[in-house]
């Protein structure tokens, strides 16, 4: 079977400086996939670059189309969301009018059941569903951002450090939920500086360095490298030297 | 002063005030959603009022024609975007708003030009013509920079400007013109004497207000609108194109831009630059609300108003002056509550 999103060979470039240099990944089916790294390894321009909010070079495909020509508008529309690390929230507009939004593309009687699965999902959204979504705690931003996103449908959903900033507990919640997702059918592509809590629920992983990816396999795998433990996990196996 | 002369002047300066917060309104709406500063608007006020004017008087108006001729523009924009990837409902679709649309108005208004319509078919067509010249510019000049900065969208906005004018003098002449009113008849409650027009301008002052409450308050597209003044990346990662949303900026804005036209044109003399002064004067509003807040520009409109009926009354050499040095406490107070703040960046 075909991944749902590949990128081949992309570079990504902030005028002169290439913040991503070929680097090539694949997202399969009902998978979550996370990319780990360090502050500053290129994680966030890559996944702007895939939602099309910076040019990239190099071939991207989703669902087996080629995305090149396509806006970010039009990829939404292709099933294909971002929660974005700034949320970029509506924020003097109540949480309900937010998560109609997402489902801007979506025929008005399926955003309806839409909406009650966001509800089941983030019961704490459906408390608050009259409040301004500026006036909501981080935890609360970030279950509308990650609302509105799903409002639209998608088939795969990004995530871009969805636990920056956040209290362990709101953390662990939103963590559980990303499972949830992937057993509901939305495959899941989470950049994180929490290697630790991404690896454990992820099923394939990338390491990212300096725009470039220096490891890739199965989450396991990877959380077992010796490496990826000393620089990411803050910890060191019992006799492991630093590379 | 007697009060007799004070509520004259206050009356007076309510119905001007309405028109300019309801361009107020639309130049704050406009900036929010396409952070373009919107000098031609004043020009929306002329084409809107002259074409009334004309097709009262039997006169075939020349907007007609433009707006054809910048819907083929439009059209030609939509097929070399899209020259990569065209497809056949694109272009129908493109040809249906730009080019069908624009053609069969264009035959109305010469059917009807002919034979000295009633008013409100007078109304209706300019009202259409205006929207359309509204929508296709921000296809042909807007759209295109949409992702440039404030200053280059206000440079364009200033050339749009002149290039309405000069063609408003090639449309409709050096003279001025009249239209007939809208609602004749008047009555007198106590000292002041209400016309059929002021009433018409109260009236649709404050439907338009409140339609626009409801529009941006209860509806899908109304609420997108609002998303891509608020955050315009999360607008687009909800699907929502910037495009559309400027499209239909564009369209309230030309709308309301002919509506005060046509509620004006009974009332005063215009000429084809006459439009640039009122404009201004909803601008000087705007500022007033920081191009943000529609409460206080609708507030500060009929202060301008009010404050414009009075200096005229007193000095009224000095009437713009006066008004637009309303601008200068505004700005100076402005500047010292918010330091300096970098360009927004997108």
């Amino acid at each position: 079977m075909s991944a749902l999103l590949s990128v081949t060979d992309a570079h990504v470039a902030y005028g002169k400086v290439e913040a991503v240099r070929s680097v090539s990944l694949e997202v399969g089916q009902n998978q979550i996939v996370t990319i780990v790294g360090a502050n500053g390894a290129g994680k966030t321009t890559l996944l702007s670059a895939i939602m099309g909010i910076l040019p990239l070079k190099g071939r991207v495909a989703f669902a087996g189309q080629d995305l090149a020509r396509l806006d970010i508008e039009d990829r939404v529309a292709m099933g294909l969301g971002l929660v974005p690390e700034h949320r970029e929230l509506f924020v003097t507009m109540n949480v309900e009018d937010n998560l109609e939004l997402g489902a801007f593309r979506i025929e008005r009687s399926k955003a309806k059941a839409s909406m009650e699965r966001v509800y089941t999902l983030f019961p704490r959204l459906k408390e608050r569903r009259k409040q301004l979504a500026g006036t909501l705690s981080g935890g609360e931003q970030q279950m509308l951002a990650m609302g509105r996103a799903l409002m639209g449908e998608p088939k795969l959903l990004m995530l871009d450090e969805p636990s920056l900033g956040l209290a362990p507990i709101i953390v662990a919640d939103i963590f559980r939920i990303v499972t949830e997702l992937r057993a509901a059918g939305v495959s899941v592509l989470l950049v994180e500086q929490n290697a630790q809590a991404a690896l454990k629920i992820a099923d394939q992983a990338y390491v990212m360095e300096l725009g470039e990816f220096v490891l890739s396999g199965k989450a396991s795998d990877i959380a077992a490298n010796e490496r990826v433990a000393a620089s990411y996990l803050g910890f060191q196996h019992e006799g492991a030297s630093v590379l | 002063m007697n009060t007799t002369i004070m509520l004259f002047l206050v009356q007076d300066g309510i119905t001007n005030g309405a028109i300019y917060a309801l361009l107020g309104l639309a130049l704050v709406l406009v900036f929010a959603v396409t952070r373009v500063i919107l000098i031609p608007q004043g020009e929306f006020v002329t084409y809107g009022a002259l074409t009334y004017a004309s097709l009262a008087a039997g006169q075939m108006p020349g907007t007609a024609k433009l707006a054809l001729a910048l819907g083929i523009g439009a059209f030609a924009f939509d097929l070399f975007v899209a020259r990569k990837a065209l497809h056949g409902r694109l272009v129908v679709r493109s040809f249906v708003t730009n080019i069908m649309l624009p053609a069969i108005v264009l035959a109305l208004t010469i059917y009807f030009a002919a034979q000295k319509p009633p008013v409100a078919i007078s109304i209706a067509l300019s009202l259409v013509i205006v929207a359309m010249i509204g929508v296709y510019l921000y296809r042909i000049a807007f759209q295109p920079l949409a992702h440039t900065s404030v200053l280059v969208l206000l440079i364009a906005s200033v050339g749009v400007h002149l290039a309405l004018q000069g063609l408003g003098l090639l449309f409709f002449g050096a003279e001025g013109q009249r239209g007939p009113a809208v609602l004749s008849g008047a009555f007198t409650a106590g000292a002041l004497r209400f016309t059929g027009q002021s009433i018409t301008v109260y009236a649709i002052t404050i439907a338009f207000i409140v339609g626009l409450w409801l529009f941006f308050g209860l509806t899908l597209y109304g609420k997108a609108l609002r998303a891509t003044a608020v955050n315009r990346l999360g607008a687009r990662l909800a699907g929502i194109r910037t495009t559309l949303s400027g499209q239909i900026a564009f369209l309230l804005a030309s709308v309301i831009g002919a509506l005060s036209g046509i509620m004006i044109v009974p009332i005063t003399t215009l000429y084809y630059d006459s439009g640039f002064l009122i404009g201004l004067k909803g601008f000087v509003a705007a500022i007033i609300g920081g191009l943000v807040s529609y409460p206080l520009t609708a507030v500060a409109a009929l202060v301008v108003g009010i404050v414009e009926a009075f200096s005229s009354f007193y000095a009224s050499n000095y009437k713009e002056v006066i008004v637009f040095m309303l601008l200068i406490p505004v700005l100076l107070l402005r500047s010292l509550a918010a330091p300096a703040v970098e360009e927004e960046k997108d």
